[in-house]
């Protein structure tokens, strides 16, 4: 077995690809999107020769059913597309969220609302991703900022999916999605890959809806023997719909705590340049190459300034702020939207820093050089 | 044939709070009986089949019963059965849905299922309303009938079900009602035994909005509207236009053979695999 990674030029979306065969991923659904439709393409051309699926459907409201289908029967899924697909796929996002269904989103962000800026890079669906689909639910979102954690992201998200029974979201914007960069592949023996937990007692015995130790239930495929019942209303232990206040509670409840038991697996975040900085920039996605490039010249002028990278958006990891508050007199965050994640910095800070946002929506970048002339501004 | 007590120890759940949610005199589950007595009649085992519905009353069907049952979202039950059945083709998937569910909210999809020819089972109970909002109208409501929405009377004209669905490139058509119990129990068999995406329409009632509004009497005038406006399809085909006025035909209506989706994606499999 071939031991050694080995390296290529790939673009975002390609990366997004591999990782996902990379993980294990062995059907799609989907529908033709910009600037999204490069992972249908691959997918559609790879999946078939590993013995995975690949199916075009009609539209995205389609797509996401499918590949929920498909994790019923067993199958690691996923689906990639842009804004307006991503709205299509709100109302089924909550099923998979309630049902409890393995699976992963790619979203492709582009300038948005509407039809907006299909091939604009844009990081207008950060909320969207959080509270699209209606109701209290948990979702998991990660935010590559580079071509090859592009590759890495999208393997840990259909591993946090499989783990948790979530569907998790994985965020781009166009500009990381249509990058092209040297990527290192590990060799197939070196990628971790999770399966969801099926159940191992006799099939009279499972109750479909009864968490485990680890908060979330073993899960089976339809056609194991274990027959059981899948609904969007919300249901007790064995699946059936409820009115009973305690039995919704548990459904609802038991939703949010698996999730705030893998908080700290679930929440990547990096830290450059933090340990003495007086200021930090809190950026993701495409933001992290121009605030690292920032970073570089306002060290050369002796600006004490650091960078957090947040990978994960949802659950916001709130910590990764919160440690490095009382060190931190100013924080400036970049984004390709009217101000998202701001609020969450605002909510967590609770008025000791010193708040900036710097945003973007015309369909170009921050540079580096707004960012530098941005923090020495709020330095002085 | 196997007798009610017999049927009921055998495909109800057990462990299932029961009563059902339907009102007195709704037809759901006469075909719901119907449709247990073909997949008891064709002995197939309960493990491999997928029951997956939408939403509305029809959407409440599969909970009662000891398949793998899949309640999904309005209009979407054929989507989901698409993904299922092709990462699982060995089972035997069969949609339950309502002609709201089926042919407004999840309208397109149901063309695409039918051209796309993926081996599952249709059954689509068409009471001419959406009766678990209360009565409004839908896209079978028949023109100049009331809904709790068109009050005045139904200016929207009716789609016709089954001959939408074989447009649509559906690969076997069947249509029967709430009333001919036997035939759709057959209709339903050779359905689950065809080989592509079969749709059988089954004309139902529901007393509880669509009658009252429309003063079509109980569920029993209601049910014998449907012994007499049925014809089946070999009469049918003896009587002239005017005689068919306002008649339903009945029967396996239309039964052809087309490649069916995932055995040609089996192939694309094998040839990808040739190509490594």
């Amino acid at each position: 077995m071939n031991k050694k990674s080995s390296y290529r030029l790939l673009q975002g979306n390609e990366a997004v690809a591999e990782g996902a065969l990379a993980a294990g991923i062995n059907f799609f659904a989907g529908y033709p999107i910009t600037p999204s439709t490069e992972v249908a393409e691959i997918l559609a051309d790879r999946l078939p020769a590993d013995g995975g699926k690949f199916i075009q459907m009609e539209d995205e409201i389609g797509s996401i059913a499918a590949i929920i289908g498909a994790s019923i029967g067993g199958c690691k899924a996923l689906t990639a597309t842009s804004g307006p697909g991503f709205s299509l796929m709100q109302e089924n996002l909550g099923f998979a969220c309630l049902a409890e269904i393995p699976l992963v989103i790619v979203n492709v962000m582009r300038g948005g609302p509407s039809t907006g800026m299909p091939t604009s890079p844009s990081q207008g669906d950060v909320m969207q991703a959080r509270w699209g689909t209606h109701g209290d639910h948990p979702i998991i979102v990660l935010s590559p900022s580079s071509v090859e954690e592009a590759f890495h992201y999208t393997i840990k998200a259909v591993n946090l999916a499989e783990k948790y029974r979530n569907p998790v979201i994985l965020l781009m914007d166009e500009v990381i999605a249509h990058m092209r960069a040297r990527v290192s592949l590990p060799p197939e023996s070196m990628v971790e890959r999770i399966n969801r937990v099926h159940p191992n007692m006799p099939p009279e015995w499972y109750l479909p809806y009864e968490r485990s130790a680890t908060g979330v239930a073993p899960m089976a495929s339809f056609g194991d023997g274990y027959r059981y019942h899948i609904t969007g209303l919300v249901h007790d232990a064995k699946g059936y719909p409820t009115a009973s206040p305690n039995e919704c509670r548990d459904n609802i409840r038991g939703l949010f705590t698996k999730i705030e038991r893998g908080f700290r697996e679930i929440c990547l975040v990096d830290y450059e340049q933090m340990e003495d900085a007086e200021h930090a920039i809190v950026a993701y996605g495409s933001m992290v190459l121009s605030a690292r490039s920032a970073l570089e010249q306002l060290r050369e002028s002796n600006c004490k300034v650091g960078l957090i990278k947040l990978g994960t958006l949802w659950p916001f990891p709130r910590f990764a702020l919160e440690q490095y508050l009382p060190q931190l007199k100013t924080i400036l965050i970049p984004e390709l939207n009217m101000g998202q994640i701001y609020r969450e910095i605002l909510r967590v800070n609770a008025g000791k820093a010193v708040i900036e946002k710097l945003n973007r929506v015309n369909g170009t970048l921050i540079t580096p050089s707004e960012l530098v002339k941005t923090v020495k501004g709020l330095i002085r | 044939m196997i007798s009610n007590s017999q049927l009921v120890n055998k495909y109800f759940r057990h462990n299932k709070k029961f009563p059902h949610i339907w009102c007195p005199g709704c037809g759901i589950g006469t075909i719901l009986g119907s449709m247990l007595r073909a997949v008891d009649a064709l002995a197939l085992d309960k493990n491999e089949i997928a029951f997956v519905s939408g939403i509305g009353c029809t959407g409440r069907a599969p909970v009662y019963v000891d398949f793998n049952t899949l309640h999904t979202t309005h209009g979407r039950a054929l989507p989901f059965a698409t993904g299922l059945k092709l990462s699982r083709p060995e089972l035997k998937v069969i949609v339950a849905t309502g002609d709201g569910d089926a042919a407004a909210i999840g309208g397109n999809h149901l063309i695409h299922a039918c051209r796309r020819n993926i081996d599952i089972t249709t059954i689509i109970f068409n009471n001419y309303i959406y009766g678990m909002t209360g009565g409004q109208y839908s896209p079978t409501t028949p023109h100049g009938d009331k809904a709790y929405t068109c009050k005045l009377g139904n200016i929207e004209r009716p789609f016709n079900i089954a001959a939408l669905v074989e447009a649509a490139g559906a690969t076997f058509v069947g249509r029967s009602t709430s009333y001919h119990t036997l035939q759709l129990q057959n209709i339903i068999k050779k359905a689950i035994t065809h080989k592509g995406f079969s749709v059988v329409e089954v004309i139902t009632h529901c007393p509880t909005t669509y009658g009252r509004i429309n003063k079509k009497g109980s569920a029993v005038d209601m049910l014998s509207w449907q012994k007499e406006v049925a014809v089946d399809k070999t009469r049918a085909a003896k009587m002239d236009a005017k005689e068919l006025e306002g008649k339903i035909i009945t029967g396996v209506l239309m039964e052809k053979e087309l490649p069916e989706f995932c055995e040609q994606y089996d192939k694309i499999i094998a040839e990808a695999q040739n190509q490594q």
